[in-house]
């Protein structure tokens, strides 16, 4: 048995520590930590509700916008704000455009590296390269001999000068490495095209928000004005932009990405067999489902995003779509550093309590793994189960429910990459799913919130703010609220308690709680540590380059500044219907 | 226009650009964008820069630029992100356009960034070590979490300190990169249950560069690089460490919408006549008028809009302590004894002459107030917010709420009736 830890864990966001045991090259133990607390949510006790987006907006700067949504959400739903339909749409834009961001970064500029031989690109031949991307039946427009060629060179000359920059220290003898140097080439064009890519089509946020990362939201509806006669407004100038930045979303998905994603998980096809996590998967919709409230009930509009209900599957049985019931989510402190008023290890989040009680060694540290609480990330639960969350979670929902389009795209990947549903809980299932539900969101955008946003214009909607719940007079007294949303990375809720126009009680439960969090008082992993230590077989050749946990872990795109949040440790929502 | 860079052959950047066939023009056009950056608030930065002496004519061209910073090497980078949310990174990642981005990553060799480097655990703490062994500019994402000794943000097993100090040893110039590590941020406001602390509370033996924001315009966190790599020296910088050629003007004084304050034409409430006029936010919380930033100036995302552009208040997140001082952000900002401009400028009718006389004047003042000011806690009290930042007690302690300005200013003329400003709503 040799002991191994990978802590940076880097290109993910925020700090994350894995701490693994092995035997001979498979991994046998696992432990998920997370190793940094900020605290954001006593931090926004006794604050104005109105403000509290911004407060936990920067929960993430790499999930920008979608706390700030969660938040005035939430708020609303509080307080009993109507929102205009219009302002509805300018949401649901924004987190699309987020979301399809949040993907292509992920896919290209966090994960990749993990498949591709950024070095070995120099050897390339770029005719070559061309006619890989040709035979993935990649059509983007960056795929010709000059763009090829002189990418090639960057890279050779990169790696020839000695000074690597951030490719410095990376992997690049290890034998698992199995694209041929001209894939590897196109990968890390499509790399720089990418970070081009999301330069460019994230500006549809800085129309509505301002600036983005972090752009501004408001209770009520939005602060960006929509008027066809005024200059000092979104008119036809910004809509015309937003059209083209909507197609180049749509092309560089559907010409690059998807290709791409594809052609990796091809090569890399035993990942379909490696990774494999916790097999019950949790939605509420499909990407950017957005619900005031109780995602059971009718949504405040109709959205495309809805046409999913919201469901549970257990045991990886994809015959069965279960009801969702936000009162069977618990989250459990049994290995993380906090301590229950009550003594206990699991609480539902409406009762939420979060005392910090650190029991880790005094740093520097060398191993957490030997003690039962190892990590700041609390383990989320549903009904007991360890639930994964995220676009695997939305796209496995959709399919199991039968809806057309993911039908179509999944069943073409799993016939052409000859595997079965179930394989799809695995490492290249995860990162193929991301790529499929980008699509979907991206035809979503492209054909049906954008042009119904052009065509309420057209009507005269314009309207993107209610004032009639703006001043705190208008509230009652005392009043609770919550947001259940789908965001790139999953499952997101904040949940937010009023007394006397102040914030009484705040929390949050993400994503990457419930990937991130560890073992619960049963012993029961996490999903990030089943997916390594599930089953005794995952592979790790070199423990000095753990380029395969590095792959499984990827693939969950972790978010950690989203997974640890503290809850109120006064709070008490109980007034909150989970039902 | 992408270039498709070379990489480092050559000794200096102009060899490297004319070998990957970067022209000496396109190369200017790309200084002439970094000038602009450097040139927010000219007269200011004019009198004060070594460089604007140094340049002929005192002028700071593309040319000079191009010629300083084409005759660098290329420099190490490491590049820290301490208890942040990353939002730094990705707005380094929008810099400007692609010929922006393209030069400035060929430009260093960043061999430690946890988000984009390659290598993870030992291999990127050896990444880590190697660089901080040499000379190297430091960038620091994160703020530092002081409580638990540390056990709040630990990265490699050791604390978030540890690791900021074994790096700044070496470094030969030290940016703090964004309001986590300038003063703390979100975590840092009240009650900072982990004891957040920016750079400059840590490293005191060698300056901090700070450039505020939550996040900074991505392109003020590369030209603060360029800066550096230009003139071989940090830029001059306010009271509050932050570089002039992007913080010396307040944003009332930029904003596009001043006229507006100035005639009185404000926003009521979100959506309203005067919001779909693009008149001025001052009434519904704007902290422009406290708040050094080039929002207006530079603008966000390639000069797509500002957040005053897009309808919405200025928060005043360049400002330290924001999230304390500036809340609620939709209170109107108290008036401030010896600074109201707005309200004087009120009071003697808004006569055109005298209004930008009194702005001038003040604008000047406050300037100068904050250039010169020998503590940090002294300049930050020149500025308009709620309450003291170091005495009162946490927002949710009734004794302690701000003093909510619902209303404007009483001197503050009202908005002109619809029927002269057109037939919205």
């Amino acid at each position: 048995m040799a002991r191994v830890t990978i802590d940076p864990l880097t290109r993910i966001e925020g700090h994350l520590r894995i701490e693994m045991e092995t035997t001979g090259n498979a991994i046998t133990k696992a432990w998920s930590e997370a190793t940094q607390f900020r605290g954001l949510e006593t931090i926004v006790l006794g604050r104005d509700p109105r403000d509290v987006w911004a407060f936990v907006q920067r929960i993430c700067g790499v999930c920008t916008t979608v706390h700030a949504i969660a938040s005035i959400t939430a708020v609303e739903n509080a307080i009993g704000a109507t929102v205009p339909h219009q302002a509805l749409l300018i949401r649901d834009m924004i987190m699309a455009a987020q979301e399809i961001q949040d993907h292509v970064i992920h896919f290209y500029h966090l994960h990749a590296l993990d498949w591709v031989n950024a070095a070995s690109a120099a050897s390339a031949d770029p005719a070559k390269a061309v006619a890989f991307a040709d035979a993935i039946g990649s059509t983007w427009k960056g795929n010709n001999l000059g763009r090829m060629t002189a990418v090639r060179d960057t890279v050779k000359n990169v790696v020839d000068s000695g000074q690597l920059s951030i490719f410095t220290g990376g992997y690049w003898d290890h034998p698992d490495y199995r694209l041929p140097p001209e894939a590897n080439l196109m990968a890390v064009a499509h790399y720089l095209d990418a970070l081009e890519f999301q330069r460019s089509m994230i500006r549809i946020n800085t129309v509505f928000g301002g600036k983005n990362p972090h752009p501004n939201f408001l209770v009520g509806g939005m602060a960006c004005s929509i008027d066809p006669s005024h200059s000092e407004t979104v008119n036809q100038v910004q809509t015309d932009l937003i059209q083209e930045w909507v197609q180049e979303i749509y092309d560089f998905v559907r010409t690059c990405y998807v290709p791409d994603a594809m052609a990796i998980v091809g090569v890399y096809k035993d990942y379909f067999d490696i990774g494999a996590s916790s097999p019950n998967y949790l939605a509420v919709g499909r990407a950017g489902a957005c619900f005031a409230g109780d995602p059971n009930q009718a949504p405040r509009y109709p959205s495309p995003m809805m046409d999913i209900k919201p469901g549970v599957i257990l045991n990886d049985d994809f015959s069965k779509v279960l009801d969702f019931d936000a009162s069977k989510i618990t989250e459990s402190i049994a290995s993380s550093w906090f301590k229950y008023a009550d003594g206990g290890k699991s609480l539902t989040p409406d009762k939420g309590e979060t005392t910090v009680d650190y029991t880790g060694p005094s740093l520097p540290y060398t191993w957490l793994g030997d003690s039962d609480k190892y990590s700041w990330c609390k383990a989320p639960r549903y009904d007991g189960h360890p639930m994964q969350v995220g676009p695997l979670s939305r796209v496995m929902l959709a399919y199991a429910q039968g809806h057309p389009r993911t039908k179509e795209i999944v069943d073409n990947a799993l016939a052409s990459l000859q595997i079965t549903p179930k394989q799809m809980n695995s490492t290249a299932g995860r990162t193929l799913a991301r790529a499929v539900e980008c699509l979907t969101s991206a035809e979503t955008l492209w054909k049906d919130t954008f042009p119904t946003f052009i065509a309420g214009i057209k009507a005269g909607d314009i309207n993107v703010f209610d004032p009639a719940r703006w001043e705190p007079s208008s509230w009652p007294t005392s009043c609770q609220g919550y947001c259940i949303v789908e965001v790139a990375r999953g499952n997101l809720s904040h949940w937010v308690g009023i007394e006397k126009g102040k914030i009484s009680h705040y929390q949050a439960v993400v994503p990457t709680t419930w990937l991130a969090g560890g073992r619960d008082e049963t012993g029961m992993q996490g999903p990030y540590e089943e997916s390594l230590a599930g089953n005794g077989l995952h592979p790790l050749v070199d423990p000095a380059q753990p380029l395969e946990p590095l792959r499984t872990i990827h693939s969950f795109d972790p978010c950690m500044s989203c997974s640890v949040h503290v809850l109120d440790p006064d709070g008490d929502a109980s007034e909150v219907s989970l039902s | 226009m992408t270039y498709q860079m070379d990489g480092w052959q050559e000794p200096t950047l102009a060899e490297n650009l004319a070998r990957a066939g970067v022209s000496r023009r396109d190369f200017l056009k790309y200084c002439g964008a970094l000038a602009a950056v450097f040139a927010a608030g000219t007269p200011v930065l004019g009198a004060a820069s070594k460089a604007y002496a140094a340049a002929p004519g005192g002028a700071l061209t593309a040319d000079y630029i191009a010629d300083t910073l084409g005759a660098i090497t290329k420099p190490v980078v490491v590049w820290l992100q301490l208890q942040e949310c990353t939002g730094c990174m990705e707005s380094a990642l929008r810099s400007g356009g692609t010929t922006i981005e393209e030069l400035v990553l060929n430009l260093l060799s960043v061999d430690y960034n946890e988000l984009v480097m390659a290598p993870s655990g030992e291999a990127a703490e050896k990444a880590l070590h190697d660089a901080n062994a040499g000379p190297h500019i430091l960038v620091v994402n994160g703020s530092i979490p002081m409580g638990l000794g540390g056990a709040y943000c630990a990265i490699g097993g050791m604390s978030s300190e540890q690791i900021l100090r074994d790096s700044a040893k070496n470094a030969t110039a030290i940016l703090a990169v964004g309001a986590c590590a300038v003063w703390g941020s979100v975590q840092a406001a009240k009650p900072n249950p982990t004891g957040a602390v920016g750079v400059d509370a840590i490293i005191k033996d060698k300056p901090v560069i700070n450039v505020a924001g939550c996040p900074p315009i991505g392109e003020v966190i590369t030209a603060t690089i360029a800066y550096i790599l230009t003139h071989g020296d940090t830029p001059k910088t306010d009271a509050e460490g932050r570089p002039l050629f992007a913080y010396d003007q307040r944003i009332h004084d930029s904003c596009p919408r001043r006229p507006h304050f100035d005639a009185g034409e404000y926003v009521r409430t979100f959506d309203d006549t005067g919001a779909r006029n693009g008149w001025c936010l001052y009434a519904v919380g704007c902290k422009g008028p406290s708040t050094f930033a080039p929002c207006p100036i530079i603008q966000w995302n390639m000069h797509t809009s500002w957040p005053i552009g897009a309808g919405h208040p200025c928060i005043g997140c360049t400002e330290k302590d924001f999230f304390d001082r500036f809340t609620p952000f939709y209170h109107v900002l108290p008036k401030v004894p010896g600074i109201g401009v707005e309200t004087t400028a009120a009071k003697i009718g808004w006569g055109l002459t005298g209004a930008a006389v009194v702005g001038v004047g003040l604008h000047a003042g406050i300037t100068a107030i904050r250039q010169h000011a020998g503590k940090k806690s002294e300049a930050t009290h020149t500025l308009a917010a709620f309450g003291d930042p170091g005495s009162t007690a946490p927002p949710g302690s009734s004794d302690a709420a701000p003093p909510a300005t619902e209303e404007p200013p009483a001197e503050a003329p009202e908005a002109p009736a619809d029927e002269t400003t057109g037939k919205a709503e």
